[in-house]
C-alpha cells in the first residue's frame, strides 16, 4: 500500500490522464491476446480499492472489443494481510463481492501498484479460499520494484524506478479528483 | 479507527462510533458464511478460551464458531460447580490461562462484574459473554446488527423491550446500544419486573409502561425477553398463565404494533409463555437471523479486539473512584 | 440522654485497688473500689503528661493542662504540675490529650478466623489507631455465646492484647435467633453488652425478651438493624447504581424498619438499646425523635457512612462492600447532621477484617466489611472537625464519653481515679493511608490523605504506641 491518506493530489506528475488511458488500453490488449479463446470463462478480480476501479475499466474495454460481457469481482484482502493487527490504523474491512464461481476459471487479478508483493500474496490466498481457479494472472498499472516476496506481474502498464521510501499515488477519477500517477518524496508525505 | 479498550465488557462505555465500527465490520464477516471455505486467517495461531461458569449451548457454540472461522484455536472450559466448590477463584483460573498464553478469554459468569475483575488481572482480551444481571454486549450488538440490516437504520426507531427487565443483562446491553444509536426505547412488564430504578439508571431517557398495548403501539421492534420460570417462586408474578395473559406476545398483541414490526428474542424461548409459536415462527420474526448474525458480530468483535489500542480494561458506567482527599 | 454510668470518682486513698462493677437486684449498676492489700514492692510508676491540650468532654475541659498518672490510674489533672525526680515525663506540647478512645464495634475474628485477624493483631491495630479500648463482637467461629468463650477472649486479651478488650456476648445461642444465651453468667465472666451483630434479631418477641432480661443486669443490647427478608441476597444499596451494575440491592427500608421496631420495643420494655452502624437518613430521624421522648437509646455510625457513598462501589470495588451498605449523598449528609446535633452519639469503626483472597472474589461472593481501627481517627478529624461539622470536643466525646456511657464502661474521661487510658493526637500530622498493623488490608481509604493521627496511645499508664511504632503490651493486672 502506498497511499496513506486521501488528500488533494500532490507530488511530481509521472503519468497524466491520457497516459493512464493508454496504459489501461495496453493492459486490456495483453489480456485479450492471451485469453481470446477463453472469453466465456475469463473473469477479472480487482483488489480493493483502486484495483477494483481499474478492473471495471478493463472489463468495459474488453466487452466493447469482444461484444461479450466479462464478469468483474472485487476483493478486499484486509483479513489476509500478514500485518493486519500491527499497523497504526486498523484498516476497515471493505466489501468482497465475487458474483461468480471462481472454480476452473482463468482469473486476472488487477491492482494499481505492485510494490513489495505482499498485497498480491494476500489476494491469492483470499482468492483460493473461494475456490480453485484454472489459473491466476496479475495485471498492474504500475510496477515500482522493491519486491519482498517472489511475486511478478504478467501484465504491466508502467515500470517505474522509485526509491523505497518514495510514495507513489495512483489517482483515479472515480474516487480521486483526477487520473494521474504522482510520486512524492518522504518529507512531502508528512505535509499531507 | 480502532477500539479503545483491550476488552469488551459492556456497551455502556462504548462510543456510538465504536458500536458502528463493530457493526460495519460484521457485514463482510457475514458474507464469508456463504462461501465454501468459511474461514479467514486473521486470528491464525491465536487461542481463544471459552470460560463458561453458567451453562449455555447457543452462546458458547456461537463464540466457538466465530473463533474457528477466524482460524483461531478454541479452548472449551465449562466450569463445573465442583471446581468452584474446591475453592479455585476466578482470578486463579484466569492466571492459569494466562500462564498458558491464551490470547482471549470469553467469560460467562453468574455474578455481575466478574469479567471486569478478570480483565483487570490478565493481559488477554476479555469478552463478556454475560455476567449476572449486568451486560451481554455481544447479544446487544447482534440485536443492533439485525435491526439495522432489516430496517436500514437504528436512529428514530421505537423499540419495545418486554419482560423480566430487572434481571436481564440482555435488556441492559440493548438499552445502551439502542439509545446510543438514537433509537427510542420502551420497557414493559409487570411492576415487579420493571422497577423505577431502571428508568432513572438510564437518565430518564427511556419510557416505562406496565401496559402491553401502550408499549407496542407504533413500535418498530418488539424485543421479547425470556422469562425465567424460577422467578415465580420469588413472588414476582403469580403464575405463568397470568404472565402470558398480560405480557405474552401473540398475534393479537403484535397487531397493535406497526405492520412491519420485527419480532426478536435472545433465546431460548419458552413457547407459550412469553411468546406464542405462531408469532415466533411467523413472517415478522427474525429470531433465527439473530442467531446467524451472532456469529458474524462475534467474529467482528474478536477481530477488532486484536487490533485495539487499549492496554487497560474497559471501565464501568461510573468509573471506580480512588479519591485522594487533601485536607 | 439518660445515663447509668458512674460520674467522676475520687479515691479515698491511693495504692493498688480494683474497680468492681456490681449490679443490684433492682437493676442499678454501681462501681465500687476494692482496696487490695498493698504488696511490698516498688511504688507505682508516676507518668506526667505535660503541656498537652487536654480535651475531656465529660469534665468539660478544653485547655492546656498536665495529667499525672499513678500506676494504672489518673492521679490528677491540673495546670503546671511540677515534675519530680521519680516521675517519667512525656512531653505533650503541641499534642491534644484526650481520654483513651474507645471503639465499641470491632470484629477481632478470634476464635476461628485467625487468618483475617487475631486479638493480638487487632489490638495492635487499635493501638496504632489511638484506641485504648475495644469492645469485640461475638460473631466468631464458634460465636461468643457462653462463659467459656468470654473467658477465652479475656484470657487472650490479657496475654496478647495491646489495649483493653471488652467482650460482647451473643444475645442468642449460636446467634441463631431462637434461644437466649446465659446472659447473667456471661456478665459475671466479663461480658459488657450483648449483640447478635452480623445478624439482626429478627423475631420481635425474642428481642423484647432480650431487652427485658438484659435490664436485670443493667446491660445494653446492641442490634444490627436489618430486616433479613427484605435484605436477602442484596449486596449494595438498592437504587439506580445497583440497577446499572446489575447487582441486587438492599433497600434502605430494611434498616429503618428495624430501627423503628427496636425503638418501639425499647419503649415497651425500658431496656437499654444501642443501635449499631446507622446508614440512612430515616434512621437518623427516627432516633432523633425517640430521644426527644426520653427513651434510653444510643445510636452509632461509622466513618464510611459519613465519608463515602454508594458511588464507591463503581467498578465492582469489593472494598466498598459492607453491611449496611454505603448509601446516597443525602444519607451521608443526614449522618453528618446527626453527628452534629447529637442524634448520633457514638462513632465506631465496625472493623471487619477479611483476607485479600476473600475480597478478591466476584462482587456477590466477596464478604461484607472493611477494616477501620487505623483510619477512624484520621477520618473523624479530616471529615468532621476540619470541615467544622463538629467541634474537636464533640468529636472526641463521640469516641470516648459516649461509647463509655453506651456500654457502661469505666473510662472515657480523665478524672482522678479513672483508668489511665489516654490518647495523644497530633492534629497537624498529614499522612497517606497505606500500611496497616491489622492482618487484613480491606479498606477503601487506601491512598487517601488524612490530617490528624494518634501520636501515642497509653493504656493503664503504659505507653503502648508512640510515633507510629508499637511498644510493649500493657500489664493490666
Amino acid at each position: 500500500m502506498n497511499r496513506t491518506a486521501d488528500a488533494p493530489a500532490a507530488g511530481k506528475l509521472v503519468l497524466d490522464a491520457a497516459g493512464i488511458d493508454q496504459k489501461v488500453g495496453l493492459l486490456s490488449q495483453s489480456i485479450l491476446k492471451e485469453f481470446n479463446k477463453e472469453l466465456e470463462k475469463l473473469a477479472l478480480v480487482g483488489i480493493q480499492t483502486r484495483g477494483a476501479h481499474l478492473a471495471r475499466r478493463i472489463a468495459r474495454q474488453l466487452s466493447e472489443e469482444t461484444g461479450k460481457p466479462i464478469p468483474v469481482g472485487i476483493l478486499d484482502i484486509t483479513l489476509y494481510r500478514d500485518d493486519v493487527h500491527d499497523i497504526a490504523e486498523q484498516p476497515e474491512v471493505k466489501e468482497t463481492d465475487l458474483p461468480f464461481d471462481i472454480g476452473d476459471r482463468p482469473i486476472v487479478l488487477i491492482d494499481d501498484v505492485l510494490f513489495t508483493g505482499r498485497t498480491v500474496r494476500s489476494a491469492m490466498n483470499a482468492l483460493i479460499d473461494y475456490g480453485r481457479p484454472e489459473c491466476i494472472r496479475l495485471a498492474v498499472l504500475v510496477d515500482r520494484g522493491h519486491r519482498e516476496l517472489p511475486i511478478g506481474a504478467d501484465y504491466v502498464g508502467l515500470a517505474l524506478k522509485t526509491r523505497v521510501d518514495d510514495v507513489v499515488d495512483v489517482n483515479l477519477k472515480e474516487i480521486d479528483e483526477e487520473d494521474s500517477i504522482r510520486v512524492r518524496k518522504y518529507e512531502e508525505r508528512k505535509a499531507r | 479507527m480502532k477500539l479503545r479498550h483491550k476488552d469488551l465488557l459492556g456497551l455502556a462505555s462504548l462510543t456510538p462510533e465504536e458500536i458502528e465500527l463493530i457493526l460495519n465490520t460484521a457485514v463482510p464477516f457475514k458474507k464469508i458464511f456463504t462461501r465454501s471455505i468459511k474461514k479467514v486467517p486473521p486470528l491464525r495461531g491465536k487461542t481463544v478460551a471459552l470460560l463458561f461458569y453458567e451453562p449455555s449451548t447457543r452462546t458458547r457454540t456461537s463464540f466457538e464458531l466465530a473463533a474457528a472461522r477466524l482460524s483461531a484455536d478454541v479452548l472449551n472450559l465449562s466450569v463445573s460447580s465442583s471446581s468452584v466448590q474446591k475453592g479455585e477463584t476466578l482470578i486463579d483460573t484466569a492466571l492459569n490461562l494466562e500462564a498458558m498464553k491464551v490470547d482471549y478469554i470469553v467469560l460467562r459468569h453468574s455474578v455481575s462484574g466478574a469479567p471486569e475483575l478478570l480483565a483487570r488481572g490478565v493481559r488477554a482480551h476479555v469478552v463478556n459473554a454475560g455476567d449476572g444481571n449486568h451486560e451481554h454486549p455481544t447479544q446487544g450488538l447482534l440485536d443492533l446488527f439485525t435491526i439495522r440490516e432489516k430496517k436500514k437504520k437504528v436512529q428514530g426507531l421505537t423499540v419495545a423491550i418486554i419482560g423480566d427487565i430487572v434481571h436481564s443483562r440482555v435488556a441492559r446491553s440493548n438499552i445502551w446500544g439502542l439509545t446510543k444509536l438514537g433509537a427510542h426505547v420502551r420497557l414493559c412488564g409487570p411492576a415487579t419486573l420493571v422497577p423505577p430504578d431502571m428508568k432513572t439508571a438510564f437518565g430518564n431517557t427511556i419510557d416505562v409502561t406496565y401496559n402491553m398495548k401502550e408499549a407496542l403501539e407504533g413500535a418498530d421492534v418488539a424485543y421479547i425477553l425470556r422469562l425465567q420460570l424460577e422467578r415465580q417462586q420469588e413472588n414476582l408474578f403469580p403464575s405463568l398463565r397470568e404472565y402470558n395473559e398480560f405480557y405474552g406476545l401473540d398475534a393479537k398483541k403484535l397487531s397493535w404494533a406497526k405492520k412491519d414490526c420485527l419480532v426478536m428474542h435472545p433465546g431460548p424461548m419458552n413457547r407459550g409463555v412469553e411468546i406464542s409459536s405462531q408469532v415466533a415462527d411467523g413472517p415478522q420474526s427474525v429470531i433465527l437471523e439473530q442467531v446467524t448474525n451472532g456469529i458474524a458480530v462475534r467474529m467482528a468483535v474478536l477481530y477488532l479486539l486484536a487490533g485495539s489500542t487499549g492496554t487497560t480494561p474497559q471501565g464501568s458506567p461510573a468509573q471506580y473512584l480512588t479519591e485522594r482527599k487533601a485536607s | 440522654m439518660k445515663s447509668t454510668a458512674p460520674s467522676s470518682y475520687h479515691p479515698k486513698q491511693s495504692g493498688p485497688s480494683r474497680q468492681l462493677r456490681t449490679t443490684r437486684v433492682d437493676g442499678t449498676v454501681t462501681w465500687a473500689r476494692k482496696q487490695l492489700p498493698s504488696k511490698t514492692g516498688p511504688a507505682p510508676r508516676l507518668l506526667l503528661i505535660r503541656g498537652g491540650h487536654v480535651v475531656d468532654p465529660r469534665n468539660k475541659r478544653d485547655e492546656v493542662l498536665d495529667v499525672l498518672i499513678e500506676g494504672q490510674h489518673i492521679q490528677k489533672v491540673a495546670r503546671e504540675i511540677k515534675p519530680t525526680k521519680d516521675m517519667d515525663v512525656f512531653n505533650a506540647a503541641h499534642l491534644v490529650v484526650t481520654p483513651g478512645l474507645i471503639d465499641i464495634h470491632v470484629h477481632l475474628r478470634e476464635p476461628g478466623q485467625e487468618e483475617k485477624e487475631t486479638i493480638a493483631t487487632g489490638t495492635a491495630a487499635a493501638a496504632m489507631g489511638g484506641f485504648t479500648s475495644v469492645a469485640c463482637m461475638p460473631n466468631t467461629v464458634p460465636p461468643i455465646d457462653n462463659v467459656s468463650q468470654i473467658q477465652f477472649v479475656m484470657m487472650k486479651a490479657q496475654s496478647e492484647g495491646y489495649v483493653r478488650v471488652f467482650p460482647i456476648g451473643a444475645i442468642t445461642k449460636g446467634q441463631e435467633g431462637t434461644e437466649l444465651t446465659e446472659i447473667g453468667a456471661m456478665v459475671r465472666a466479663g461480658c459488657v453488652a450483648i449483640s447478635d451483630d452480623g445478624k439482626p434479631v429478627a423475631n420481635a418477641k425474642l428481642f423484647r425478651r432480650a431487652l427485658e432480661y438484659a435490664k436485670t443486669f443493667g446491660l445494653t443490647v446492641i442490634d444490627h438493624c436489618e430486616d433479613p427478608d427484605l435484605a436477602k441476597g442484596g449486596v449494595m444499596n438498592e437504587g439506580k447504581l445497583a440497577a446499572l451494575l446489575g447487582l441486587k440491592g438492599i433497600p434502605r427500608q430494611a434498616e429503618y424498619i428495624m430501627v423503628a421496631r427496636n425503638i418501639a420495643l425499647c419503649e415497651l420494655t425500658g431496656g437499654n438499646l444501642h443501635l449499631a452502624h446507622l446508614s440512612t437518613k430515616e434512621s437518623v430521624a427516627l432516633v432523633r425523635e425517640a430521644k426527644k421522648r426520653g427513651l434510653p437509646i444510643t445510636a452509632e455510625t461509622c466513618p464510611h457512612y459519613f465519608s463515602l457513598t454508594e458511588e464507591s462501589v463503581s467498578g465492582y470495588n469489593t472494598n466498598a462492600k459492607m453491611n449496611p451498605p454505603l448509601r446516597t449523598e443525602e444519607d451521608r449528609e443526614a449522618i453528618v447532621a446527626g453527628l452534629a446535633d447529637g442524634a448520633i452519639d457514638v462513632i465506631a469503626s465496625d472493623h471487619a477484617p477479611h483476607t485479600v483472597a476473600q475480597k478478591s472474589h466476584e462482587f456477590d461472593n466477596a464478604p461484607f466489611g472493611i477494616i477501620g481501627l487505623e483510619t477512624t481517627l484520621g477520618l473523624v478529624l479530616t471529615q468532621l472537625v476540619q470541615k467544622k461539622v463538629m467541634s474537636l470536643s464533640a468529636a472526641v466525646a463521640a469516641m470516648t464519653d459516649a461509647p463509655a456511657r453506651a456500654l457502661h464502661l469505666a473510662g472515657g474521661h480523665l478524672s482522678p481515679g479513672a483508668p489511665a487510658d489516654i490518647t495523644l493526637i497530633d492534629l497537624k500530622a498529614k499522612h497517606t493511608v497505606e500500611h496497616f498493623a491489622s492482618k487484613s488490608q480491606n479498606s477503601p481509604f487506601i491512598g487517601w490523605t488524612l490530617q490528624g493521627k494518634a501520636a501515642a496511645t497509653v493504656v493503664g499508664g503504659h505507653v503502648v504506641m508512640r510515633g507510629g511504632r508499637l511498644l510493649k503490651k500493657p500489664d493490666l493486672h
